[in-house]
């Protein structure tokens, strides 16, 4: 008993030296607040696939009532600016080349004439397929323009489609991209807290200090991780907030879920984090190798491209990433408020990652010859 | 010409700090420094010589006064003076990566040494620091002393006007430190070669033609070491130890007593000591009483010490300060503390320590002798269990600690080489932290803080990175002393500190040995082995030496009969000698 006491008065002694050490320095306190603030905003206005204001040009060559209202319909939506208005089809090459339009809209000399006969009355649009998210959400978006003035006209096609985008009613992309920021900004940031903290204490010469101490290596494994899994988390909630009430994207799941998710997944990260620590010299070496591992964890991690678009090969290295189950996690628990049944598979492979490599961590702590 | 190369007037330089307030590190100094000899800049910690250093050489610019190098206004024209100097900074900036030739060929392209002089300037160098042999060889496999001979050769690729020196011999063992001296008075005689050099040494001041004492910013007293060592004069004598005593209980003694005694060191079994000028006659018999003691010549070192006592008395005594409680006497079992035997410790194909045995005892203080590179380094952090043994055994209070369960590290305290405490917390923090790591309670952890503030005099709200050296030190002992263990390990604890502080430091560690603890100490500093109830002595991993401080001198033979420094690179080189012999063989 007395021994389960003296451990966890020792631990706690530690943890609360790391959590000193961190938050006294003014420099290191703002950097745990700002670049959170600072990137959740960055990503929520810069960071977006939706179509405002995207630039088009018309080339009317029929001149008729109907092309007018289909380019009143188009100009009315907000969506679309008319940047141009062609006189003829040698200008349209151009306008696309210098990305001055997104797309151009033609309407042929026999427009209207078709249209008022039976049979097919065709308008082209020529789209800049070199950003082809942005062009294909145009085309998709010029298409239902038309099938409106389709309706109109008295138009029915045999077969109307009618979408309804579940959890994102208007397909914003900022849904689907803010609640992953809970996961990946927070696991930049830990990731590179827990690095830092073995090295800058092997560099500075301090680690020498702490292993001739009666601490254990869990204990000292403990006391490390732990500043870093609490300061991970005050990060995660301040996008969770920012995401919730200030882009007030609504919120379907369970908070405590969420939490335990993001509890599991910063254990992960933290565990990558210290086994980097714990094996470099200096605070350069654990820097790099955590730059050298961030990319692969982001482009693998399903946030801007879905993981099932990946090839097989890369979608197997997915399961050693605790960003990929963490974003997942996340962003279903927030948006289709999934239950801890429907998630409960992305904890496995988060689990296993940190069984490995925390011991891995606290082995290496005694064992990295110096 | 004037004959000077440096006149400086009223010169002051402050540099300003939110944390500490302004530092006036140069304090309206005056000096000049005549051509074509070799002059020393001395004093402790902090006096001012590196920013004094730079200034001359036109790195840092004054805020007040004049300064003139080689007739020329240096904060005006720094690159004119440049073109004309050498300076050596205390760690001179070699490229770890390149060869040794590759460096010399790089500083030679860096300062435009024509090719054609080039051959015979680096043959001349590569012979005075005797390194033609290594020129292959990376500059970071070099040991420190053979690196700090680099240095001095690659600020020498040209022939500079005057060569600035910047504590040469700072953390090098005592036989590259006379090889270093060598090039450099070879080079006073040979070329007249102008020299400024800081140091910390005293015997490196003796060789010089002119001194100046330097303290807080400011110069105390300066000329050639001669005069100088008069201030001395008709006080310095040596006191014989009563037999069966140890020299550090005499030392201890007469140390206790500044009304009387301004210093006292252990020296070849005796300890030499100064008197108070106006020292009481009557109680200064009770305190030598029973004890023979002769009137010795005096040394600069003794005229060294005076100065600074002197400015010292202004101040609270740092020494009565540190002096430390009794610590509770361990039973006395008669078994030994610590045994090794046949420990080897390879780092690939190097073999780092030998195939070394030795014990040491309860209450006892070891000392781990042994140039840069030797091995003592190795040795010590196995003792400590912070690396593996390759073969051998050893058990330190019954234990080896590396594999040990966490309590046996309880019953040690560890002092690092460099400050290793978390430099922004408040020294109450981090004796908070570390007490808590040791598991003391909540009362005794209050208790030992408030023991070992008063203790080490230290403001427990200080922030730790903020000390001056000698108070870092202090908290380092304090951290250390806070379970009060039963072994202490010291690695190199009074190297950058200055005497006044080390007389001090031994005071505390004599106590503690009076008291129980069992002490294992690495210094370079040859004459605290005097301190020491046995030291060993290694180099190249082998051990050549072990026995108490009068065995090893008299293991060196006549060459041991004057101090622990001789007796060194005596041992040292017959052993050096002998394994030339043998690989010859």
């Amino acid at each position: 008993m007395q021994a389960i006491v003296l451990y966890i008065s020792q631990t706690l002694a530690l943890i609360q030296k790391e959590l000193l050490a961190l938050l006294k320095d003014p420099s290191s306190r703002a950097l745990l607040l700002a670049p959170a603030l600072m990137q959740t905003l960055l990503f929520g206005y810069g960071a977006t696939y939706d179509l405002t204001h995207a630039p088009y040009a018309v080339l009317d060559q029929s001149r008729g009532a109907a092309s007018r209202e289909i380019t009143a319909r188009i100009d009315g939506t907000g969506v679309f600016k008319r940047v141009a208005t062609l006189q003829n089809a040698n200008q349209i090459a151009a306008r696309i080349d210098s990305g001055d339009a997104l797309l151009v809209i033609v309407f042929p000399p026999d427009f209207e004439s078709r249209l008022a006969a039976p049979g097919d009355a065709p308008m082209q649009v020529i789209l800049d397929g070199r950003n082809s998210a942005t062009a294909g959400a145009a085309a998709a978006q010029v298409g239902s323009i038309v099938a409106a003035y389709n309706q109109s006209l008295g138009v029915e096609s045999p077969i109307s489609i009618v979408r309804r985008a579940w959890f994102n009613p208007n397909y914003e992309s900022r849904w689907n991209l803010m609640p992953a920021m809970i996961a990946s900004l927070s696991m930049l940031q830990t990731l590179m807290l827990a690095a830092l903290s073995v090295a800058r204490e092997r560099e500075q010469g301090t680690f020498d200090q702490l292993l001739v101490t009666p601490l254990t290596p869990s204990q000292i494994l403990i006391g490390k991780a732990v500043p870093s899994i609490l300061i991970g988390l005050v990060q995660s909630t301040i996008i969770f907030l920012i995401i919730l009430f200030w882009f007030r994207i609504p919120m379907a799941g369970s908070v405590w879920l969420l939490y335990l998710g993001l509890v599991t997944f910063t254990i992960a990260a933290v565990g990558i984090g210290l086994s980097i620590s714990a094996i470099s010299l200096t605070m350069q070496q654990a820097m790099l190798y955590t730059f050298m591992l961030i990319m692969p964890l982001m482009l693998l991690s399903g946030l801007l491209t879905p993981v099932r678009n990946m090839p097989q090969i890369l979608q197997i290295a997915t399961y050693v990433n605790p960003l990929r189950f963490g974003i997942d996690t996340v962003r279903r628990v927030y948006l289709e408020g999934a239950t801890f049944a429907d998630v409960a598979p992305n904890f496995i492979p988060l689990l296993c990652v940190a069984a490995v490599t925390l011991p891995l961590a606290a082995w290496l702590f005694r064992h990295r010859l110096s | 010409m004037t004959g000077l190369t440096v006149s400086a007037d009223a010169l002051t330089k402050v540099f300003r700090d939110a944390d500490l307030g302004d530092l006036r590190a140069v304090d309206g100094l005056s000096l000049s420094i005549r051509q074509g000899e070799l002059t020393a800049l001395v004093g402790p910690d902090g006096a001012g010589k590196t920013t004094l250093m730079r200034m001359f050489a036109g790195l840092m610019t004054p805020d007040e006064g004049s300064l003139r190098v080689l007739g020329i206004d240096v904060a005006r024209h720094p690159q004119r003076v440049q073109d004309r100097i050498s300076y050596m900074p205390q760690r001179f900036g070699l490229y770890e990566d390149l060869s040794v030739q590759e460096n010399l060929d790089l500083y030679a392209d860096l300062h435009g040494v024509p090719i054609s002089e080039r051959e015979d300037r680096f043959a001349r160098m590569l012979e005075m620091t005797d390194m033609a042999r290594f020129t292959d060889r990376p500059a970071g496999k070099l040991s420190s002393g053979m690196k700090q001979k680099l240095g001095l050769a690659c600020t020498l690729v040209r022939s500079p006007d005057l060569l600035l020196l910047d504590e040469p011999s700072v953390g090098v063992d005592p036989l590259s430190r006379r090889d270093l001296w060598k090039i450099v008075q070879q080079l006073v005689d040979d070329e007249g070669l102008s020299v400024v050099v800081s140091t910390s040494y005293m015997d490196e001041a003796e060789r010089c033609a002119q001194v100046f004492v330097m303290h807080k910013g400011r110069v105390l007293a300066d000329g050639p070491p001669g005069s100088l060592r008069e201030k001395a004069g008709g006080l310095t004598f040596t006191a014989e130890t009563p037999a069966g005593t140890p020299a550090r209980d005499l030392q201890a003694r007469l140390i206790d007593r500044p009304d009387l005694v301004i210093d006292a060191v252990p020296q070849g079994g005796n300890v030499r000591f100064i008197r108070q000028p106006g020292a009481d006659e009557p109680r200064m018999g009770d305190l030598l009483d029973g004890i023979e003691t002769s009137a010795r010549p005096e040394e600069l070192e003794d005229a060294f010490m005076m100065l600074l006592r002197q400015q010292e008395d202004e101040a609270p005594a740092s020494l009565a300060a540190t002096r430390p409680a009794e610590v509770a006497t361990p039973s006395k079992d008669g078994k030994p503390v610590i045994a090794v035997r046949d420990l080897v410790r390879k780092f690939g194909d190097f073999t780092a320590v030998a195939s070394t045995s030795f014990d040491v005892g309860r209450g006892e203080i070891f000392g781990l002798l042994g140039p840069n590179g030797a091995g003592k380094t190795t040795t010590f952090r196995m003792l400590c269990g912070l690396l593996p043994a390759t073969s051998g055994h050893l058990e330190v209070a019954g234990r080896d600690l590396r594999t040990a369960r966490a309590q046996a590290r309880a019953r040690i305290g560890y002092v690092a080489q460099k400050f290793a405490l978390y430099g922004n917390l408040t020294v109450r923090e981090n004796l908070q932290f570390f007490g808590s790591a040791y598991g003391l309670g909540r009362r005794a952890l209050r208790d030992r803080i408030a023991a070992m503030i008063e203790q080490f005099d230290l403001d427990p709200e200080a922030k730790s990175g903020l000390l001056p050296g000698g108070y870092k030190q202090r908290l380092a002992m304090a951290t250390g002393l806070l379970h009060q263990p039963e072994i202490l390990f010291l690695d190199e604890p009074t190297s950058g500190i200055d005497p006044l502080a080390r007389r001090a430091f031994w005071r505390t560690i004599t106590a503690l040995a009076k008291g129980g603890v069992t002490i294992i100490i690495t210094t370079h500093f040859m004459e605290e082995a005097e301190y020491c109830d046995r030291i060993a002595i290694q180099d190249a991993g082998e051990m050549l030496a072990i026995g108490t401080p009068r065995e090893v001198r008299d293991m060196a033979g006549t060459a041991g009969a004057r101090d622990m420094n001789s007796a060194f690179i005596a041992i040292v080189e017959s052993a050096r000698a002998e394994r030339g012999r043998r690989a010859a063989a």
